[in-house]
């Protein structure tokens, strides 16, 4: 493979392959062991739009397996301001690096930055488009919490219409069969050519404005962001805000092993009052960032995680 | 109604081209995909709703002293993948032109979606639409991977 753009580029098996090698990097992630695989390696941080999970994940995954990272930083004090084209942004720091993550604030720039690179470019979201890498840590954590990923039932809710992680998620976990249920007020309802394009793959589809009345037979509820930044009307943005907020209160009923996710930042979505239940995943979610990542860059970057990381790691 | 008398009803053209068998309605679509418009100094002659054996109902356009040139006729493809097109020298048909659309569009229009990362014009990669299906037509862009919307997609002839 040459990059990951969306998930399309990953087989099952691959994707099974990666959460494996995931797993083993465990200890790797949470600093208990050192295991430079990556050594002398460099990744180019490419963030042409704000991010800080993504980011930093990718920088702690690079770093953690002995690395390096060169970063774009501001976009407002690099090239990009004084008008350089994305094709020869890619071009300089394809020289640089050995591999690129990038985020971009334009749909497609993912695909078109790996058609303008020679190194594996890492899609860490493109507009409304893709974000391949947060479904990866998606699939960890709910395969952590579930000890699989097939015939699961999931809920996406919230901005459906503009949030490019619920894209690629709901790909993905159709192509392990899961159930999907889409709650989301109308306005924000995943897009109807993602809907046909996940039935034509078989997924089965429920689309609802009504969150809570599923919950209760749901094995993850993964909620997401109104995302201000996507609205140019504020009027419109204002008729959405604040259409789910998940209390404790609404969880009395559900499943005992049933997971809360969300790719974070979170504002009113979930309420402070759930991060103590049992259900709440969406921090250690935050954190599979790193392991998830580290396994990817390894796989791109055609190093093989050790079957033993222990015996091939070393005491930090 | 016989193919020659719906031919007959504007007059022979001595050179030029003539795109026959477009769908019906589409014959417009056609000119604007072109780049004909009230600019256009050359005598254009159009037919719409013509009965057609083979389409039911069809549009002709003849254009003349104008011979379409292969982007041209990539740009046809996609409103009228199977009209025919015959090039017209001295009032007899010298060549006939095969409307051929591959898997790919490339550099022919523009993606529909604003937010593609193509719709900043200095960015030097060409332009590439996947054709998903030929019947009903449905392209697909390779960067941001839109479906387009043929009708806003006339808009983007570059």
């Amino acid at each position: 493979m040459s990059g990951l753009i969306t998930m399309d580029d990953l087989t099952n098996e691959e994707i099974i392959e990666i959460l494996d090698d995931a797993e083993r990097l465990l200890p790797v992630a949470k600093g208990e062991l050192y295991l430079p695989l990556l050594q002398g390696r460099i990744l180019g941080n490419l963030f042409f739009e704000p991010s800080t999970r993504t980011r930093m994940s990718f920088e702690t995954a690079m770093k953690r397996l002995g690395g390096d990272v060169v970063n774009l930083g501001d976009v407002k004090t690099s090239s990009v301001v004084k008008g350089e084209t994305l094709f020869d942004t890619i071009q300089m720091v394809d020289g640089y690096t050995d591999i690129i993550a990038m985020r971009h604030p334009r749909q497609g720039a993912a695909q078109y930055a790996q058609d303008s690179a020679r190194v594996p470019i890492l899609n860490g979201g493109d507009g409304a488009g893709h974000h391949p890498t947060q479904t990866m840590l998606d699939l960890f954590t709910i395969r952590q919490a579930h000890g699989k990923l097939d015939g699961l039932k999931v809920i996406l809710a919230g901005d459906l219409r503009y949030g490019r992680t619920v894209h690629s998620l709901s790909h993905a976990l159709t192509r392990f069969n899961c159930e999907l249920i889409f709650a989301s007020p109308e306005l924000l309802k995943m897009p109807s050519e993602i809907v046909s394009d996940l039935q034509s793959h078989g997924a089965s589809i429920v689309e609802t404005e009504d969150l809570y009345s599923m919950m209760n037979d749901a094995d993850v509820v993964y909620m997401t962001r109104i995302q201000k930044e996507r609205f140019s009307d504020e009027d419109e943005y204002a008729k959405v805000a604040g259409a789910y907020k998940l209390h404790a209160k609404h969880l009395a009923d559900v499943k005992a092993g049933m997971i809360i996710m969300h790719p974070l930042p979170r504002v009113d979505e979930i309420h402070p009052s759930v991060d103590s239940t049992r259900h709440a995943r969406y921090f250690e979610q935050a954190f599979n960032g790193v392991v998830a990542r580290m396994a990817l860059l390894c796989k791109l970057l055609g190093v093989t995680v050790p079957k033993d990381v222990k015996k091939a790691g070393g005491a930090l | 109604m016989s193919n020659e008398h719906s031919m007959r009803r504007v007059t022979a053209i001595r050179n030029g081209t003539v795109i026959d068998h477009i769908p019906q309605g589409h014959a417009l679509t056609v000119l604007d995909m072109l780049g004909i418009d009230d600019k256009t100094s050359v005598p254009v002659s159009l037919v719409m709703n013509v009965p057609s054996k083979k389409m039911g109902s069809k549009d002709i356009i003849k254009v003349e002293d104008r011979e379409l040139t292969q982007s041209e006729l990539d740009r046809l493809a996609l409103v009228a993948p199977d009209a025919h097109v015959a090039i017209i020298r001295a009032y007899t048909v010298a060549e006939k032109m095969i409307i051929n659309l591959g898997d790919e569009v490339v550099n022919v229009v523009r993606c529909t979606m604003s937010n593609c990362i193509t719709s900043n014009l200095r960015e030097p990669l060409p332009h590439r639409l996947k054709v998903v299906s030929r019947d009903p037509l449905e392209l697909r862009c390779h960067y941001c991977g839109r479906i387009q919307d043929l009708d806003e997609l006339v808009k983007n002839v570059l």
